[in-house]
Order: structure tokens, then C-alpha cells, then sequence
């Protein structure tokens, strides 16, 4: 059962950068701070803006979109490992006609994405 | 794991090893990038710690480490942390899935040369370093930096569009395979040329039987994507420096920046190490099979244990120098090609890519189905 490796390194891996991160801490030079070294990096003026500035919408929107499509392609997975088996089983036909008319409606959504501007940087 | 604890162990140890594979290779490509990027440009590059430079590696490390560590005012403090300890979780983790030699058998064990053996190999891979995503995003916020925060949302958007092209590019190789498994996939790229159409068998021993040869397009646009998944240039918006500093990482010095760079070049490691998998044939050596070579073996050392222990090692002698050609690939592009806008990154992503991998499925599917016809 690899779960049990998996969890392992993921721990190890972890445990190791935390310690990397302590190293730093204990072997740094000196601390010197004060109330412009402590201000967010800005070229020599004070920051504008605070952390939740406003960015644009369009990556919420690719995000939404990203998830849509993303989903449809692991649909494609489980049929594409199958696809040789299903040939051989005699079922190849519909098999691939059924991924054809999914793939078509895939195309559609695309097609439809682009023509509303869903994908337009400006 | 294993049944007995002794498999355990061994199990561990492999891991472990795999993981500190992964990070002594982030110097040594560090050096490589900069003395390549000196030969590139006609200039030297770092050459006077050490011979050649190599020694540059060990003073950059103890200069993290001794750097003042530093966290500023407006960061989220705990994920200003975590961040960078959780960039190297998608390499390590997505690294010790890909097979790197031959199994070695020694007695009546069995050893896979690689961290474990997982079924849906290709999944798992795809979901672990697509968790990249939150690192940065994590960078991002936590560091309490407008610049920071766009530079992490750039490259988020970035990866899960380009995800897309990648995902989509594998599943005329999956076709091809029949299978999830890489080392199923290895196995079916050995010797030369050979494969059936028509219900004719057709072979050449002018070509290996390597997957570039049936998905080409699919390892151009495999590669491409590789190429936006690890923020590297021409897809390196996210870090773009006369924008946005240095993006998701502006905060970030000392170890907790090196630690990112380790998350980065573990990304490529992943990527050129899929690449060899999945299209030249793994750790096969070119036209030859892996019974091949353990023959070989068996003639020059004897005993079988031996033999074993040979081929595994001349197979992840292949597999590494794969490997590093891809890897040296990955830092000639990053020194030849310039920076994309990024509106033509998401057009490049979305209306090239992405199109072009979905006639790469149909073609495929059709090509599949049309030569498993005998007339």
C-alpha cells in the first residue's frame, strides 16, 4: 500500500522544513528592525494600498472556468485507459462515439467561452 | 508499505533517499543555471569559489543560513511560514512516484527503484503538483505585499489554465498505454520500433519505440505546459521583475527563500522526469529491453543478485541522463526565448494550447480505432 509512503514523506518532508525554517531562525545575524524595514516592500514610498486590494475579476472567472473544464478532461481519463480494451471487447464503436459527442459538447463550451469574451485580458 | 517491518524500513530509507536526491540536485542545477546563463551570454558566470565555481553552492547556503530572518509587519505570520515549508511537499511527493530504474532483485525481495509504486500514477502526479496552486497563494496573501498578492494570483491563474493543456495533452498518451501505471508505460516503450495496424505487425530498428513517436504533438504541448506549471520563462509573469519585484516571494529572503527555489527546481525535476517517461521510453536504453540488458549483466558479473544490481544501475544511469537533458533544456529556453504579455500567456494557454491538445485526443481516438480494424 504505497498510502502509507505517501504519508510518510509527506511528514518527513514537512518535519524537514520546519527545521530548515528553525536553522534559519537560530543561525541568523542579528535582528535590527524598525518601522520602515517592518513596512511592505515599496520602492521608497509608503505602500498604497493594503493587502486586499482590489484585482481583477477575470481570475475569479478563470478559476470558475479552470474547475468546468479541468472536471470535463478527468471524465476523458477512466475512457481513454479503457479504450483499447473496449476495442478489443468489441464495444470500440460506441465507445468512441459516445467520447465524440462528449468531446463535441467540450468543444461547444470553448467555442461559447471565447465568442463572450469570457477570456478577453484588456 | 511493506508486510514486515523490514520492508517498512526499506521503504523509508528509498524515500528518504528520493527526497535528498531531489534536494542535492537543487544546488547543482542552481550552479548549472548560472554558469550556463555566463556560457550563454558570453560572459563567466560565478568561477572563483572553488574550481570552476562549484563551491559557490556551499557559500550561497551558509549566507542563507545566516541571514537575518525577517518577517514584516502587515505578513500573516503563520502562513508566511508555512508557505515555503509546503512548496517542497509537490515535487518530494510527485518525484517518488516516477520509476528511475529496473526493480532490483535480490534474493527473494524485490526492490522498485522508486519512492512507491502507485496505480493511477498519472492522477496522483497530476493532482499533487497541481497543489502548487496554494503554496503560492499562500505566499501571496500571507506576505501582506500588493506586490506579492497579484504576483501569487498571476501565477495561480497561470498554472490551473495551463493545467488544462497538460491534462488534456495526456490523454492521447493514456490511449496509446491502456494504463495509468508508469512503469506499465516504461514497459511498453522497450526496444525498437514495433507496433500492430491492420492487424499487420509493423517493426524498424531505425527508431527506439519511444512515445514521442506516436503522441508527438502531445510532448510539444506536454512540455510547453511544463514549462507554465513551473513558472519558469517564457511563462515566468508571475516573478516578472520590472513589474511586480519578484512576485510571490518579494517578502522572502534567507532560508525560507531557498526553500522556494527547492519547491521550483523539484517542479522541473517532476516535469523532466515525466517527460522521459512518458515519451522517451523512461530508464529503458534506447532499442533495448530491459531482459536485454539484465542478460548483459548476467554475463559479465555471474550471479544473479549481481546481474540485478548491474542493470539497475545502468538503467538509472539512463534515466538520470535523460533527466538532465530535459532539465538542461528547461534552462537554455529560460535564456533564449523572451517573456510573454500576459494577455497572450492566457490566449497562448487557452485558445492555441488547449484547442490544439483536443484535436490531439480526437486524432488519436480516431487513429486508435481506425488501425484496430483488420481488413
Amino acid at each position: 500500500m504505497p498510502l502509507g509512503g505517501v504519508i510518510f514523506i509527506a511528514v518527513f518532508v514537512t518535519v524537514f522544513g520546519c527545521l530548515c525554517l528553525l536553522a534559519g531562525r537560530l543561525l541568523g545575524g542579528k535582528k535590527h528592525q524598525d518601522a520602515v524595514k517592518l513596512a511592505p516592500y515599496e520602492c521608497g514610498i509608503p505602500s498604497q494600498e493594503k493587502k486586499d486590494t482590489k484585482v481583477s475579476v477575470k481570475f475569479y472567472l478563470t478559476a470558475i472556468l479552470f474547475i468546468l473544464f479541468d472536471i470535463e478532461i478527468i471524465f476523458m481519463y477512466p475512457w481513454a485507459t479503457s479504450f483499447k480494451q473496449m476495442i478489443s471487447d468489441g464495444t470500440g464503436t460506441a465507445a468512441l462515439v459516445a467520447m465524440m459527442i462528449f468531446i463535441l459538447i467540450f468543444i461547444f463550451g470553448l467555442f461559447w467561452e471565447i465568442r463572450s469574451k469570457a477570456l478577453e485580458w484588456d | 508499505m511493506g508486510e514486515s517491518a523490514f520492508e517498512i524500513a526499506i521503504n523509508c530509507v528509498k524515500l528518504v533517499l528520493v527526497f535528498l536526491l531531489m534536494v542535492q540536485m537543487v544546488p547543482v542545477l542552481v550552479w548549472l543555471e548560472r554558469r550556463g546563463s555566463g556560457f550563454i551570454q558570453n560572459r563567466f558566470g560565478p568561477n572563483r569559489v572553488g574550481p570552476l565555481g562549484l563551491m559557490q553552492l556551499l557559500a550561497d547556503a551558509v549566507k542563507f543560513l545566516t541571514k537575518e530572518e525577517f518577517v514584516p509587519k502587515a505578513a500573516t505570520k503563520l502562513l508566511f511560514y508555512a508557505a515555503p515549508v509546503f512548496a517542497l511537499l509537490p515535487g518530494t511527493l510527485a518525484f517518488s512516484a516516477i520509476p528511475m530504474a529496473s526493480p532490483l532483485k535480490w534474493g527473494e525481495h524485490t526492490f522498485l527503484i522508486q519512492g512507491y509504486e502507485i496505480g493511477v500514477g498519472i492522477v496522483f502526479i497530476l493532482a499533487i503538483s497541481s497543489l502548487a496552486a496554494y503554496t503560492i497563494l499562500m505566499a501571496g496573501w500571507g506576505s501582506g505585499n500588493k506586490f506579492s498578492l497579484m504576483g501569487a494570483l498571476r501565477a495561480s491563474a497561470q498554472t490551473i489554465s495551463y493545467e488544462l493543456a497538460l491534462g488534456l495533452s495526456l490523454v492521447g498518451v493514456i490511449m496509446m498505454y491502456g494504463t495509468f501505471n508508469l512503469t506499465e508505460m516504461i514497459h511498453a516503450q522497450e526496444g525498437a520500433m514495433q507496433f500492430q495496424a491492420f492487424g499487420f505487425t509493423i517493426s524498424s530498428s531505425l527508431l527506439p519505440n519511444w512515445g514521442i513517436f506516436y503522441q508527438p504533438l502531445a510532448a510539444v504541448l506536454f512540455f510547453a505546459a511544463t514549462f507554465a506549471e513551473s513558472n519558469r520563462l517564457p511563462f515566468d509573469l508571475a516573478e516578472g521583475e520590472a513589474e511586480l519585484v519578484a512576485g510571490f516571494h518579494t517578502e522572502y529572503g534567507g532560508f525560507k527563500m531557498l526553500l522556494f527555489f527547492i519547491g521550483e527546481y523539484g517542479h522541473m525535476m517532476v516535469a523532466s522526469g515525466l517527460m522521459a517517461t512518458f515519451f522517451f521510453g523512461g530508464y529503458n536504453i534506447p532499442w533495448t529491453t530491459t531482459e536485454q540488458v539484465y542478460q548483459w549483466a548476467l554475463g559479465i558479473v555471474g550471479s544473479p543478485d549481481w546481474a540485478s544490481a548491474l542493470s539497475s544501475a545502468v538503467h538509472f544511469a539512463m534515466f538520470f541522463a535523460k533527466l538532465a537533458a530535459f532539465l538542461w533544456i528547461f534552462i537554455w529556453v529560460r535564456w533564449t526565448l523572451p517573456r510573454f504579455r500576459y494577455d497572450q500567456l492566457m490566449d497562448l494557454g487557452w485558445k492555441t494550447m488547449l484547442p490544439w491538445a483536443l484535436a490531439n485526443t480526437i486524432i488519436t481516438a480516431v487513429v486508435v480505432f481506425a488501425v484496430s480494424q483488420t481488413w
